[in-house]
């Protein structure tokens, strides 16, 4: 690691990233999207192999949540905007 | 979530069996009956304008083609779906069940992150659910025939479909149990009718899905 020199300017937005505490994208049970569905878009949108989008999907199945990814606040939005174009039921939250 | 299986026979529709989607060298491919064409078209374009506006449903390359737009010809089709559904006008209420459900908040606990979460991504959000209805509309001939996807239209097939789904799902009120309790259903009840055809939907939505993998 490198000490940071004493005049460094600011980068002007809110977005702080901390890894420690990343933010997540979790997406929600819901009755209507069919489990194979579900799977399909964990391996398009994420690129998942086949197991992970499988094992995420029964997460989600079975204990109706699951964290599907992890990240800076601002590309956990873009997550959760691509899942809701294919209609799951995703939110952003802050992993604490 | 929902699986509904293997061996799940596929629903009846205007007194034929369908087959569904299957590979093909060339594309995915599900041969419809101008019934089922007609049942899918106009359920695409009722969602399509619930989420896009009036005129959401019009082809873009077809601007003359209207014959057919939102008509159901001949067989078990819900034409009245708007009238279930609710307000279908540009003015659609926020708090329309359906709406929330196709346009989700992404903050479960904060108001206003939630709110410029919206601001931001629902205009992109309606336009792309409307592109995906359209590209249903413009591949589904409404006398029906031999269907051929590419693979992206097959992409917007399924999140079409799926839109469809949500929104029958919220007005027939699928539950997670629905797999074991929709043969209880009394047979006079309006809603059996659309529980067919969201039955014909899943089954069409399933077999694309495992045609494309």
């Amino acid at each position: 690691m490198s000490v940071a020199p004493a005049e460094v300017e600011r980068p002007e937005t809110d977005e702080v990233v901390v890894p420690d505490t990343p933010w997540v994208t979790i997406v929600w049970n819901d009755p209507v999207n069919l489990m194979s569905y579900v799977s399909y878009v964990f391996q398009k949108v994420f690129g998942y192999a086949k197991p992970r989008a499988e094992k995420l999907m029964l997460d989600v199945h079975h204990k109706g949540r699951a964290v599907v990814s992890s990240g800076t606040r601002e590309s956990m939005e873009r997550d959760a905007e691509v899942l809701h174009g294919y209609g799951l039921w995703a939110t952003v939250s802050h992993d604490r | 979530m929902s699986d509904p299986g293997d061996d799940g026979a596929a629903p009846e529709i205007a007194e034929e069996i369908m087959t569904g989607f299957r590979h093909t060298p060339r594309g995915v491919s599900a041969r419809f009956t101008a019934a089922e064409a007609g049942i899918v078209r106009s359920l695409v374009g009722q969602v399509a304008e619930l989420v896009g506006g009036p005129g959401a449903a019009e082809e873009p390359q077809d601007p003359g083609g209207r014959e057919g737009a939102g008509e159901t010809a001949d067989g078990p089709l819900p034409d009245d779906l708007a009238a279930m559904l609710g307000s279908f006008g540009p003015a659609v209420p926020p708090e329309d069940p359906v709406l929330a459900r196709l346009l989700p908040d992404a903050y479960g606990d904060d108001a206003d992150a939630a709110g410029e979460f919206r601001r931001y991504t629902e205009p992109g959000l309606r336009s792309g659910k409307v592109a995906a209805a359209q590209t249903v509309l413009a591949t589904l001939p409404a006398a029906g025939g031999r269907v051929r996807l590419s693979d992206g239209d097959a992409e917007a097939w399924l999140r079409s479909l799926n839109d469809v789904r949500l929104a029958l799902g919220v007005v027939l009120r699928i539950t997670e149990d629905y797999e074991h309790e929709s043969g209880g259903l009394d047979p006079a009840d309006p809603r059996q009718a659309y529980l067919h055809v969201y039955d014909f939907l899943t089954y069409l939505q399933e077999t694309l899905v495992r045609a494309l993998r």
